[in-house]
């Protein structure tokens, strides 16, 4: 803190008071007056210093010593908060007002001082806490807390549980899948009802009658065989031909539309 | 292993892996059924806390519930293992700090008028962020200040039970 003791000896002699005109390099003093924390922090220091109780504030040099300061500051450009020269307005507006004499003696009337040791003492015990509050063991400084790995844990709580046979179920519907899309590739038409419609007619007309089976062709499969019967309904539902059997189960013929 | 001591062993778990403090209702949800009472977990913590007599750690209850960690006085050694987080907070910080905590809830004014000098936001959103401040309401005055309250989590970082726990203000020098 600032009140250190100097120990320093000159000469054989111990020096307890610094000369008046010890010259303190300018970025020494500046971090000398970084270390107070706002206006009321300076007045506490400057009151400590001098061993006085905060009650019996002798404002003169209180308030000298202050605007000292606060010059010192200005001269070295230091970057005055504004709530500096506002406690200096109000040091000098409460010497005035102890300077004038009070010519009605009034027992209510509040010493001009009140106000502002009330609040340095209110500063005094926030300030002192927060000294109390910084040495409290606090955690990652002087408590450490056990936090034990909790990883493995998830991994096997996480992980659901899976046997062979399921996997083997997923991967075989994955085929199924990938065989379904497969088939639902849209191709061209290769056979065409209206085109099939046509030729069994063609053959119709050049024969007069065919047989039913005939209109099939084996090489084709299953596609020409729909193709082909549907082309026959069609041709029916136009009334286009006639299909003809004598008795059950019978050879079946087609022939043209008779009229 | 008897239930009891079962009971036990889970309990001393579940303190080892958890990264916050556990409370009793929280320890006694580990159990489908069969869940101890408030008062069998209490004694089982103390019965863990004989055992560990000449270990390096403890169960300790702090503002959010029951932790384990280990005992104040290693810190010189195992601060070396702690790289990257500082503990050192600014005079500016704690002094805010502790305005909250004694005089909550309080606006950004108050904190003011105590220290004579404006807040730093700054200062401000850093207790936001580590939560142990929070804004509890408004205050019914122009500009609806924002009132603000220390945490748990405040507590539980300086390893306190409640706010009763902190230092006391030392008797005004009035000589």
């Amino acid at each position: 803190m600032l009140e250190n003791n100097f120990d320093i000896t000159l000469n054989g002699k111990e020096i307890t008071d610094i000369p008046e005109d010890l010259f303190i390099p300018p970025d020494a003093l500046r971090v000398i007056l970084e270390q107070f924390e706002g206006p009321l922090d300076l007045l506490l220091y400057l009151i400590k210093k001098q061993n006085i109780d905060i009650i019996d504030i002798p404002i003169l040099p209180i308030t000298t010593q202050y605007v000292n300061y606060i010059n010192m500051m200005q001269q070295m450009q230091f970057e005055l908060a504004s709530d500096y020269l506002v406690m200096a307005s109000t040091l000098a507006e409460i010497k005035s007002k102890m300077l004038v004499p009070n010519d009605i003696e009034d027992e209510e009337e509040e010493d001009p001082r009140a106000n502002l040791i009330k609040r340095l003492m209110e500063y005094q015990k926030y300030k002192e806490l927060s000294e109390k509050l910084d040495v409290i063991p606090r955690r990652n400084r002087d408590t450490f807390v056990i936090s034990g790995i909790m990883t493995n844990f998830n991994k096997t709580d996480n992980l659901p549980k899976i046997k062979l046979d399921q996997l083997e179920a997923a991967f075989q519907d994955v085929l199924k899948r990938a065989e379904i899309y497969a088939s639902h590739t849209i191709e061209s038409e290769t056979l065409s009802v209206r085109e099939r419609m046509s030729s069994i007619l063609i053959n119709i007309n050049k024969n007069g009658t065919i047989k039913f089976t005939d209109c099939f062709t084996y090489s084709e499969g299953r596609m020409g065989a729909i193709v082909t019967f549907l082309a026959i309904l069609e041709m029916v539902k136009e009334s286009l031909i006639d299909i003809i059997q004598n008795e059950d189960f019978s050879i079946i013929y087609l022939q043209t539309k008779t009229s | 292993m008897s239930k009891q001591n079962l009971l036990q062993k889970i309990i001393e778990g579940a303190l080892m892996v958890s990264h916050e403090p556990l409370t009793l209702q929280e320890i006694a949800n580990l159990f489908d059924d069969n869940k101890p009472s408030k008062n069998e977990i209490k004694q089982i913590v103390d019965k863990l806390n004989e055992s560990y007599k000449g270990n390096a750690f403890e169960i300790v209850l702090v503002a959010s519930g029951y932790r384990l960690q280990v005992r104040p006085g290693y810190d010189q050694w195992l601060l070396k293992l702690n790289k990257q987080s500082s503990t050192r907070y600014s005079k500016a910080f704690l002094e805010t700090l502790v305005i909250i905590a004694y005089k909550q809830p309080v606006t950004r004014g108050d904190i003011e008028d105590i220290r004579g000098v404006s807040v730093n936001p700054q200062i401000i959103r850093n207790m936001i962020e580590f939560e142990w401040i929070k804004v509890v309401g408004h205050k019914e005055s122009p500009g609806k200040p924002e009132l603000l309250a220390t945490t748990k989590k405040f507590l539980d970082y300086f390893n306190l039970k409640s706010l009763s726990d902190l230092p006391p203000p030392s008797e005004l020098n009035t000589q």
